[in-house]
């Protein structure tokens, strides 16, 4: 189907913190447990899970601030922990660019936004007229050209602050983003359309985009692929329409399940959902002992001692 | 149905280095026994700084600048503040956003149980602890975890604590504002079944104020819709639903990423 090799490609991604706190004794978190996903240009792939998932790990060790404890993270074939000339380092950073969830703390209070994106436009594209540049960025995130320039983040609103720092990954031309719940915090009404610009940048700059999210209702919006995570591991697999659409591990299936629906009226005496949700967590948190294929590139996890429903 | 509380004409203003803002413009609403009514809106939109100044919890720069507030027909705004001590938590409580800044992260859970009863009446240690026991168990968390320290309970059951602190006192109102914004969809879904399973066995009103329009939409009797301090429409849920009337409404409804319908059966995995 894609013959291409992907431009990221985790492979058998492991990631154990040991946490030493000041009182009491040093405990070892799994945080991530053998992740394998890969993903192509032009595509975005959504890591759907809960707080504590790991997917924000997962995020966090491509853009190289924690390292693997197992495992291989490939980008465009090559391993990324053998970068070690400082030109293939640059070269790496510059590609792959990370969009963070709070869109006030990514951006310096003290600068306005044509310093943000200026200094990245001379280190990474010295070549270009720097003002032209400028312009040519804002209009591709649907700032206002002529104004934004000289504001300050704070004169901006969240969705506006957002749209900066995608343009500043647009200034460095990078070609992977990472994008860490990148509209969680943003208002209901302006989600859709930040979910519609990242649809655009995909498309027409051929961006690949890892979107990590835990609301899977956003996943259908922009991503070809979805993976679900669950206590460190991908329980499920394929693309959107089919790990969305119809969910066949049992975690998904809750987490689709849960998504608030207006038609659906809750009630006080509905024990079913809670007491499905526990058997549920509890099935999902053995080791995977293999992923089961259960349809054209949809895969699900078996856990070793308990299987799901 | 007479109210239980009613709101006339409510102004909030924040005063500020040039004109006074206006973050609550002459809103009127009520909240009937047994019912929980919704009040969603962008962030700014002024439906917290209506929940503050409802428990008289805001501080200044913000000011009630003129209406009225009655609980069961007495004037809120005129208690004195013993009153308004012994009104808060017996008869008004709250449930914040965050669990974890609304409890105190160096007291066991039993302790502030303790420290709320005994600040409404003297309670024994033994009663107090019996007590605690009860409330833990009603929302679902087993009692021996009330010598827990608020960090050593997941998010989901500090959010269970703050509600089973609210309920406590059986208050006829609770006023929660994003109860569950911090939470994942499965928790959120648990927390509110429960939340609706005790106000069938308690009896209470909620006020419940959230920006997710489809979640209140499942769990609200009554929802109002505000913008910009005011309230543009309010009515029935399923009216909110299907047949909005404010074009701020239809927007709201229109900016919502929502599934597509699930391709085979099962919408419920019960």
């Amino acid at each position: 189907m894609l013959s291409e090799t992907p431009i990221l490609q985790l492979d058998g991604l492991s990631k154990t913190f040991n946490v030493r706190p000041i009182f009491g004794r040093a405990t070892q978190v799994e945080a991530l447990r053998n992740v394998s996903l890969s993903l192509h240009p032009g595509r975005a792939l959504a890591l759907v899970g809960e707080s504590g998932s790991g997917k924000s790990t997962v995020g966090r060790m491509i853009v190289g601030h924690h390292r693997p404890t197992a495992g291989r993270i490939l980008f465009e074939g090559r391993d990324i922990a053998e970068l070690t000339s400082r030109a293939d380092q640059m070269r790496y950073r510059q590609a792959v660019q990370m969009v963070f969830q709070d869109p006030f703390s990514a951006l310096n209070p003290a600068h306005t936004i044509r310093h943000h994106l200026a200094r990245a436009l001379s280190l990474h594209q010295p070549e270009v007229d720097p003002e032209a540049a400028l312009r040519a960025i804002l209009e591709d995130v649907e700032l206002d050209p002529i104004s934004t320039p000289a504001k300050f983040p704070h004169e901006l609103s969240g969705g506006q602050r957002q749209r900066v720092n995608f343009a500043r990954a647009l200034a460095v031309k990078a070609r992977l983003i990472v994008a860490d719940e990148p509209t969680s915090m943003l208002d209901v009404s302006i989600r859709k359309s930040i979910l519609g610009l990242m649809q655009r940048l995909k498309a027409e700059h051929g961006l690949a985009i890892l979107y990590i999210t835990h609301d899977i209702a956003t996943a259908e919006y922009l991503a070809e692929e979805t993976a679900v995570m669950f206590r460190g591991q991908v329980v499920e697999q394929g693309p959107t329409a089919s790990v969305v659409g119809a969910p066949q591990h049992g975690y998904t299936r809750l987490l689709r399940a849960a998504v608030p629906d207006p038609a659906l009226r809750l009630t006080g005496s509905d024990a079913g959902f809670a007491a499905e949700a526990q058997r549920v967590r509890a099935a999902s948190v053995p080791p995977v002992a293999q992923m089961r294929d259960v349809a054209l590139g949809h895969r699900i996890a078996e856990h070793a001692e308990v299987t799901h429903a | 149905m007479s109210a239980l509380l009613s709101v006339e004409g409510l102004r909030v203003d924040y005063l500020t280095a040039h004109a006074p803002f206006t973050a609550v413009r002459d809103i009127s609403f009520e909240i009937r026994p047994n019912e929980i009514l919704g009040l969603a809106g962008e962030s700014g939109c002024g439906k917290s700084t209506v929940a503050y100044a409802l428990m008289r919890l805001h501080k200044p720069p913000a000011l009630v600048r003129k209406g009225r507030i009655l609980f069961q027909g007495r004037d809120v705004l005129s208690f004195s503040d013993k009153e308004l001590r012994a009104w808060r938590w017996s008869e008004v409580s709250m449930v914040f956003q965050s669990a974890m800044n609304s409890l105190n992260p160096v007291m066991t859970i039993f302790r502030q149980f303790h420290d709320m009863l005994r600040a409404h009446g003297p309670v024994t240690r033994a009663d107090a602890m019996d007590r605690t026991a009860q409330m833990l168990e009603m929302v679902g968390i087993s009692a021996d975890r009330m010598h827990a320290h608020p960090h050593q309970l997941s998010g989901g059951m500090r959010q269970r604590v703050a509600l089973a602190l609210a309920l406590s006192l059986q208050p006829k109102l609770i006023l929660m504002d994003e109860p569950t914004t911090a939470l994942d969809v499965v928790v959120q879904r648990e927390i509110l079944q429960e939340v609706l399973r005790l106000k069938d066995k308690l009896g209470f009103s909620v006020l419940f104020i959230t920006h997710d329009i489809a979640l209140m939409a499942q769990i609200s009797d009554r929802i109002g819709i505000m913008r910009a301090g005011e309230i543009v429409e309010i009515g029935a849920a399923e009216q909110i639903v299907s047949a909005p009337a404010h074009a701020y409404t239809r927007s709201l409804w229109e900016a919502m990423p929502t599934l597509a319908p699930q391709m085979e059966g099962a919408t419920h995995v019960v």
